[in-house]
């Protein structure tokens, strides 16, 4: 494995992050293969990312050698489960600064965090006329669960505009955010403009009216340092699929003091303290939230995604794409029809950039790129009313992680080229 | 690989997505049709002049990938000056094909069967479709009592 102390050994990266993208490919087994007769070039982890074989080694591991159920065994092998199961708990709470390990809650992803804090705490708090504010880019997981319950409760959602160049526009902040706001709930960087939102200050616009700030942080864990305390918000989301971990797997992180207030979601097994025929009583955090047997298996696995990432170093894995996003984003403005969306300082956003092509669908360019070996994301990335105030209907989305560097731009820009020459253009 | 590309994207296809043909507006119109395709953003209108049952001229203008444009191109060309009753007899053939079923082309429509090749990629049949299900949609209409409103269908429907 690579550590933060490996200097670059071939030309291929012509940049000095501290990120030997040589070695980390030499980790990524899927990396090897080809892809339409040409070696893949996976610019799509924003969509999810690969993993590396240390990840896939630890689900095998734990397979083959103490697998059993979590919390319910006296015997050998459940002891070893359990305490593995819980000890990749307190690494998550260290990886993204949580101040106590049970605010910790294992879900499917980022998807079911964000409904389990619309559906469990949203019931309880937000009534009719009240008002639930979001942005013009978030992923459908941080709308339609909010969406619903602003349906469910008669409840007003608003939005954040955003600006022509892909930021929030906040001019107006204090007409959106009110008094009758209960949650604000924001993605930490865009997954179609880059965009890394100030979450922190939004945190305390919200706090000052009573609200509570929602942040969904798919695309930022995987690919900045995070501080959920540092950042002041009250619950945080994100998915370990889009972060070198297994599917199947995502964090739900709330304040201690809120998660304790708020209703279960699922119910079952392994949720409760007591439970007789007329009265049942809930189990303390984080046991409460997860009812029935866990993925303990992909839990396992992304602990291995965590030790890899701390291995690097977050830092320095935001200083690599910040390079590698500042080089895409110089190369791809030289290219003839191509438009970039979003900021245009690689250090105000992620590596995530979408672009269109001013003659050639995002469909077509996929499928070409494709033909190339070249994976990238077609279409309206899950933001279906960013598209609309982008007055867009798609768009073709290179995202780039620790295993793509500077010539990973150059076989993209160099096929969109071909590209245009093969539509006639 | 590529060559399965060059399949999909076949000269007669990139030749109609470069220059498409219908592009011209009508004088006049007896209805229109659109037609659009939520999954990838493609939108199609269509106005169509008819004259004693034959479909005299259309005009089509497409949004969308190459696929789409192509085949609203290519179905402009190949329906033009043709009793409806034919009009509809070929756009059904196409959807069948389109669908991996058998279907039949007269041989002067060699354009249309150049719409083929997309069917090795299964994601991109819609945006083919797209064209075709709209015509054969408006022309029900229009031959249907209430007529003259604008029909407007959604290819993710035709799916079910
Ligand atoms: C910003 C953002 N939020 C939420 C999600 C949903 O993540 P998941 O599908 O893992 O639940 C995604 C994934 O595409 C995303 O990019």
């Amino acid at each position: 494995m690579p550590t933060k102390t490996d200097k670059r050994t071939t030309g291929s990266g012509r940049n000095d992050t501290g990120i030997d993208t040589n070695a980390v490919r030499a980790d990524f087994p899927i990396l090897t293969r080809e892809i339409n007769g040409h070696p893949l070039v996976y610019l799509d982890s924003a969509a999810s990312s690969q993993k590396p074989k240390a990840v896939i080694n630890s689900i095998v591991d734990y397979y083959e050698n103490y697998h059993s159920n979590v919390h319910r065994g006296l015997h050998t092998l459940a002891e070893k489960a359990t305490n593995a199961y819980e000890n990749v708990r307190g690494r998550t709470a260290q990886f993204i600064g949580a101040p106590h390990v049970e605010e910790v809650i294992f879900t499917r992803g980022a998807t079911e965090s964000i409904n389990a804090i619309a559906s469990a705490w949203g019931d309880d708090n937000v009534g009719e006329g009240d008002e639930i504010v979001i942005t013009e880019m978030e992923h459908h997981a941080n709308f339609v669960p909010w969406y619903a319950l602003a349906k469910r409760k008669n409840a007003i959602l608003k939005k954040i505009s955003i600006t022509t160049d892909g930021q929030l526009d906040l001019s107006n902040l204090s007409e959106i955010i009110t008094e009758r706001t209960k949650v604000v709930a924001v993605s930490h960087m865009s997954n179609v403009l880059g965009t890394i939102n100030p979450i922190k200050e939004l945190a305390q616009a919200a706090h000052k009216v009573g609200a509570i700030l929602v942040a969904d942080g798919a695309q930022a864990v995987p690919h900045m340092p995070v501080n959920v305390s540092e950042l002041g918000v009250d619950f945080y989301a994100f998915s370990s699929h889009k972060m070198l971990g297994p599917t199947g797997v995502g964090v739900l992180w709330g304040k201690k003091e809120i998660l304790e207030k708020m209703q279960p979601f699922l119910y079952g097994g392994e949720m409760i303290r007591e439970v007789s025929f007329e009265k049942v009583t809930w189990a303390d955090l984080p046991n409460k939230f997860e009812a029935g047997t866990p993925n303990i298996a992909d839990v396992i696995g992304f602990e291995a995604a965590l030790d890899y990432l701390e291995n690097l170093g977050m830092d320095n894995i935001r200083r690599h794409e910040i390079d590698v996003t500042t080089y895409a984003i110089e190369q791809l403005s030289k290219l003839k029809g191509i438009t970039i969306q979003g900021p245009h300082d690689a250090t105000m956003r992620g590596g995530a950039i979408s672009f269109t092509d001013a003659d050639i669908h995002p469909h077509d360019i996929s499928t070409f790129l494709d033909s190339k070996g070249i994976a990238v994301r077609a279409g309206h990335h899950c933001a279906q009313p960013l598209m609309r105030a982008m007055n867009i209907i798609a768009t073709a989305r290179a995202s780039f992680y620790i295993y793509n560097d500077r010539k990973d731009v150059d076989t993209l820009c160099n096929a969109l080229t071909q590209m245009r020459s093969y539509f006639g253009l | 690989m590529s060559s399965q590309l060059d399949d999909m994207y076949r000269d007669i296809i990139l030749d109609h997505f470069r220059a498409p043909r219908g592009k011209s507006k009508l004088d006049k119109k007896d209805f229109s049709s659109g037609g659009h395709n939520p999954s990838c953003g493609d939108e199609i209108e269509m106005d169509i002049k008819e004259e004693n049952g034959v479909l005299k001229d259309i005009h089509v203008k497409c949004r969308g990938c190459a696929i789409s444009v192509a085949s609203g191109s290519i179905l402009a060309e190949a329906v033009k000056g043709k009793p409806f009753e034919e009009v509809v007899k070929i756009a059904e053939e196409v959807r069948k094909i389109l669908k991996g079923e058998e279907g039949v082309l007269s041989e002067d429509l060699e354009d249309v069967d150049a719409l083929k090749g997309v069917r090795k990629f299964p994601v991109r049949v819609k945006c083919a479709l797209l064209a075709w299900l709209t015509l054969i949609e408006g022309i029900k209409n229009y031959k249907s009592e209430d007529g003259k409103e604008n029909p407007t269908i959604s290819t993710d429907e035709d799916d079910k």
